[in-house]
């Protein structure tokens, strides 16, 4: 397959960026959408250029490094999958395809592809962890969770932390990965002591990175590779409030 | 205050401010629409002017006027606060964004409906309200207020368009506000929307027969 590509190149943090395009050829349907651009930048490289930058890591679709916007559609057109796990067949042979990163306030551009987003960590040290005192390891059975509860807190728990519904949002919004982190730990007997705590903290820390807030357009839902769903923001706003009594 | 202060300080208070009073707003439109269905009592409006001229001299109705004007000034003041603020979370566009590929075209427009009802809400206010509570009182009945100002198609048809508009903002609204409320949930979810199927049609629907009545009966 061929692909015309518009990839956005910005040399640094501070630098004003510009699409370039590129061509590729000889391109397989089942590589995936980085093997794709790991070819580009190998033809780059080779003519004395400056490869393109992106963020990648494990390439299974578990770590969350990896998030390209592609075609107007973070982790572009397929449902459920990272970009690493999204393969070339998803695009038409000779399609022209466009290539951002994400694109958000408290998201900047480090370079080309890539986005800073330790703002997402700054969240977690508010308040996404659970305080243990170390010892010995505890029976795995010692705590009984319903298992209701157990299957709502592990899809929730599914949150790689990608920034996909940051990117996807028309405002920017952090609200499904903080109420994914959220649900996760509310939903389970070791998340209580610091339930109210944790949610008015993380929300703090939300608004101060300068993510916008939810207005439920459920743009993020669709687009996050692990499907989490939007009844987990709901949850958040009801923790929120509930924090506050 | 402080409480309020502080919930009102954080996106997701913003969200519950608008949501409630939203609500609260749809709640005064289903009295309002109810009022008004007496114009159809084909008794040449005899009803009507008895409803609209006991409520201002009611002192309990005075009280909720200048509560409602207070919940129409939170609803729109902090519907723009958040407007501004979610449009400052992306100073850099995307160049190809595919926006109503994963979502509602209408929860994406809430502010452009919302001020068409706004424009809306000052036209209708200055047509009826006003003269009615500050006219010299030489204006003739509120039904022959309604008359005269239907008798126009073009004021008739901005009516009805209104009334679309009010339907789009409703439709994402209603249901919105539960959902920042924390009141969706798997189980819930599909009652609420089946809930607000009906209050976004129906309501609008109700104040359309009036223009369309006026349009049918020049």
């Amino acid at each position: 397959m061929n692909f015309t590509l518009k990839i956005w190149r910005q040399p640094g943090r501070t630098s004003a960026g510009t699409f370039k395009q590129y061509t590729i050829d000889g391109v397989a349907a089942d590589m995936s959408f980085l093997e794709m651009l790991d070819g580009v930048n190998q033809k780059l490289v080779r003519g004395g250029e400056d490869a393109i930058a992106f963020d990648s890591d494990c390439r299974e679709g578990i770590c969350g490094s990896c998030g390209l916007f592609i075609n107007g559609r973070a982790h572009g057109p397929a449902r459920g999958v990272a970009t690493c796990e999204l393969r070339m067949r998803h695009f038409t042979d000779g399609e022209a395809i466009t290539v951002e990163p994400w694109r958000a306030k408290a998201f900047p551009v480090i370079k080309d592809l890539v986005v800073d987003r330790t703002g997402f960590d700054r969240i977690i040290q508010a308040g996404g962890y659970v305080s243990v005192n170390t010892g010995g390891v505890p029976d795995a059975n010692a705590i009984p969770v319903p298992k209701h509860s157990a299957e709502e807190a592990m899809d929730a728990a599914a949150c790689i932390g990608c920034g996909a519904c940051v990117a996807a949002c028309k405002n920017g919004s952090a609200s499904l990965f903080v109420a994914a982190k959220i649900s996760h730990l509310a939903l389970l007997p070791q998340g209580q002591a610091e339930r109210k705590d944790r949610v008015t903290k993380m929300v703090a820390a939300m608004d101060e990175e300068g993510f916008g807030g939810c207005s439920n357009t459920y743009a993020c839902e669709a687009e996050c590779p692990k499907l989490i769903p939007v009844t987990t923001i709901a949850r958040m706003n009801r923790e929120f409030l509930l924090a506050k009594k | 205050m402080g409480l309020l202060t502080d919930l009102y300080s954080s996106s997701i208070g913003k969200k519950i401010t608008v949501g409630l009073t939203g609500i609260l707003l749809c709640a005064y439109l289903v009295v309002h629409l109810a009022g008004n269905m007496l114009l159809f009592r084909g008794d040449g409006g005899a009803a009507f002017d008895a409803y609209a001229d006991v409520l201002p001299s009611l002192l309990v109705i005075r009280i909720i006027e200048i509560g409602l004007f207070a919940v129409f000034l939170l609803h729109i003041v902090t519907g723009t606060i958040v407007w501004i603020q979610n449009r400052r979370a992306r100073p850099v566009p995307y160049a190809v964004h595919k926006k109503n590929d994963t979502s509602d075209p209408l929860s994406r427009i809430m502010f452009v409906t919302g001020s068409v009802v706004f424009i809306f809400l000052v036209v209708h206010l200055n047509t009826f309200w006003v003269p009615a509570r500050f006219g010299d009182g030489s204006h003739h009945s509120m039904y022959g207020t309604v008359v005269e100002a239907f008798s126009s198609p073009l004021y008739s048809v901005f009516y009805l368009l209104a009334m679309v508009l009010l339907a789009f903002h409703l439709r994402h609204g209603f249901q919105s506000a539960l959902q920042t409320f924390g009141l969706k949930n798997l189980k819930y979810t599909r009652a609420i929307e089946a809930a607000g199927l009906i209050f976004w049609l129906l309501i609008p629907v109700g104040f359309a027969t009036i223009p369309i009545f006026y349009l049918l009966n020049p």
